[in-house]
């Protein structure tokens, strides 16, 4: 019976597919993707102020009001000069670290190195943002080295500054920086690592057999290819700072971000149409990155 | 004249760089590790004053704590389970296929790991509304799935892509039917892909909170307690037990996953 069936279905291609993706293809379109339809809906929605009960009749009211109020697009910018920062900050950062694990390290520093950058990346998310809590805290260990280090005027000449400052690093939009570039590096690392992998090693030679400084062929030879994986990795870092709503309501100053206003619209405030029309900003936002990208050849290396 | 190694032979610099980035990934893990034993309660000072293994039994002994903790497993089982279903028939069927909309498909099937989490989180919630659904234990589940199902889809399908077409053809002619090809030439060769994807959709839907806020309602998972204790500062050395043992159960199924997929690929099948 089933070889007589698996024949007849292996005879027949089209139907044999149809059988395999219907069921996972069902689940996302229905769950998933009625999902983000739902959400359309509801951000075309508007809560009525009196009865403060949604009214389930298209408009556009719920985004003007996303729109014209200028806390709102204060909180819009706050969130996205963040991610342009975070994803500079990250790819600084990552370059040595790709560019040694991917190029010169042996064979088992080079393991020593994946082992190294994926340990931290699995490790539950919350625990690390934790944890940084622990480490920026007032009394924390960074303040315990920075005293050690004879630092602690920098410190503070740093958190007195005007708009990344704050009372302790914990609660400053320095500090928050600093736990997003943690979070999201190894989401940079990796794919940044994987196309230094690929740059073959004979190009290197002849950029140096022809006269190139080191410099020079990091430039003109290594830059230009890396930077399909740089942009794989700065889509992750961009994307994943625009909708992160935990850490800055753990770590960081007073401001409002993109998240934590869709967290506080659907929760305390009832609010989910405008919940719903802020987070189609990072659609929107991420979208237009991955445009701006294509367009500037991102991706024509790949 | 440069010798042969000296184009790529990293300075001193860039050597401390890499290794410097490094350790930056590493200390806050060292951080939590060190504070679970730490006897002060009430700060975070550094360097502890001492060392005591108290609070791990004082975290024992707490009934909520175990009940978030049975929550998060049975929600990780049962996601699991749904997921290598699903991922693993739609890794199965766009491995090798070709038709119209392909394309479209593949990109539906990363697409909840591309956008980011809170987006599932509220489209999902938005859905429930409408559809009048009350939260709860499926809910959760729900949200899951959908993302777990892309993690098994992306390593079972990076294993089929590797396998040679041909060994598929020769089992067809040395007269297997689809079953026996399946089950003695596909199955062994993705059995460790299923597994390495199992694991890892376990552990990071153990580990899941930012679309688990939107979907759980009054339910309480591992990650939910452990968030809410942020807020309430009073029973710091419990959190901090708890986030230590939360580290070695997502770890270890983490790292034999590596172990699985390891040969040839680099890349992490996120």
């Amino acid at each position: 019976m089933m070889r007589v069936l698996s024949a007849k279905l292996y005879g027949r291609r089209g139907f044999y597919l149809a059988l395999l993706l219907l069921p996972p293809l069902l689940w996302l379109g229905i769950v998933y993707l009625g999902s983000l339809l739902a959400l359309l809906l509801q951000s075309l929605y508007a809560i009525d102020e009196f009865t403060a009960r949604i009214v389930p009749e298209l408009t556009l009211a719920t985004y003007r009001q996303l729109l014209s109020h200028p806390a709102n697009v204060d909180i819009i910018l706050r969130t996205l000069g963040m991610a342009v920062a975070v994803t500079l900050a990250a790819a600084v950062i990552a370059f040595p670290v790709a560019n040694y694990m991917a190029r010169h390290a042996g064979p088992a520093m080079k393991g020593f190195f994946y082992v190294g950058v994926m340990m931290p990346m699995w490790t539950s998310y919350l625990v690390k943002v934790y944890a940084w809590r622990l480490v920026l805290a007032k009394q924390g260990i960074l303040s315990w080295f920075v005293d050690q280090l004879g630092l602690t005027p920098a410190l503070e000449g740093a958190l007195a500054a005007p708009v990344v400052g704050g009372p302790s690093l914990a609660s400053s939009y320095l500090g928050m920086f600093i736990v997003f570039v943690y979070m999201w590096l190894p989401f940079m690392i990796l794919p940044l690592a994987a196309a230094l992998e690929r740059v073959p090693d004979s190009l290197l030679q002849a950029s140096a057999d022809l006269g190139a400084r080191p410099g020079q062929t990091f430039r003109n030879v290594v830059l230009p290819l890396a930077l399909p994986g740089l942009a794989a990795g700065s889509v992750f870092t961009f994307s994943l700072t625009l909708g992160d709503y935990i850490i800055p309501s753990v770590v960081g100053a007073p401001g409002y971000f993109i998240g934590m206003m869709v967290y506080q619209q659907q929760g305390t405030a009832g609010n989910i149409p405008l919940a719903a029309a802020f987070s189609v900003v990072p659609i929107v936002l991420i979208g237009l990155y991955l445009a701006l990208a294509k367009r500037l050849g991102a991706f024509d290396a790949l | 004249m440069r010798s042969d190694r000296d184009w790529n032979r990293p300075s001193t610099g860039a050597r401390i760089a890499a290794f410097a980035g490094l350790a930056f990934l590493h200390l806050p893990v060292w951080v939590i590790l060190l504070y679970a034993f730490t006897t002060e309660d009430r700060t975070y000072q550094f360097p502890p004053p001492g060392l005591t293994l108290h609070w791990f039994a004082v975290a024992f002994a707490r009934e909520d704590i175990w009940a978030a903790l049975r929550l998060s497993l049975a929600v990780a089982t049962v996601a699991t389970a749904m997921a290598l279903v699903l991922g693993t028939l739609a890794a199965f069927a766009l491995a090798r296929s070709r038709f119209r909309g392909r394309e479209a498909v593949t990109l539906l099937f990363v697409l909840p790991i591309a956008l980011p989490g809170i987006i599932t989180g509220i489209a999902l919630l938005s859905a429930f509304k409408l559809g009048g659904i009350q939260p709860g234990f499926w809910t959760i589940v729900t949200g899951h799935a959908t993302f777990c199902i892309v993690i098994v889809y992306n390593n079972v399908i990076a294993r089929l892509r590797r396998l040679p077409q041909s060994w598929i053809e020769a089992s067809m002619d040395l007269g297997a039917d689809g079953a026996q090809t399946f089950r003695y030439v596909l199955l062994p060769q993705i059995a460790t892909a299923l597994l390495a994807g199992g694991m890892l959709a376990f552990a990071l839907s153990f580990d899941e909170i930012i679309v688990t806020l939107f979907t759980a309602g009054h339910e309480r998972t591992l990650p939910i307690w452990f968030f809410n204790e942020l807020f309430r500062p009073r029973e710091r050395p419990i959190t901090n037990v708890v986030a230590v043992t939360v580290v070695l159960v997502t770890l270890v199924p983490i790292l034999l996953a590596y172990r699985l997929t390891r040969p040839g690929t680099t890349e992490p099948n996120l």
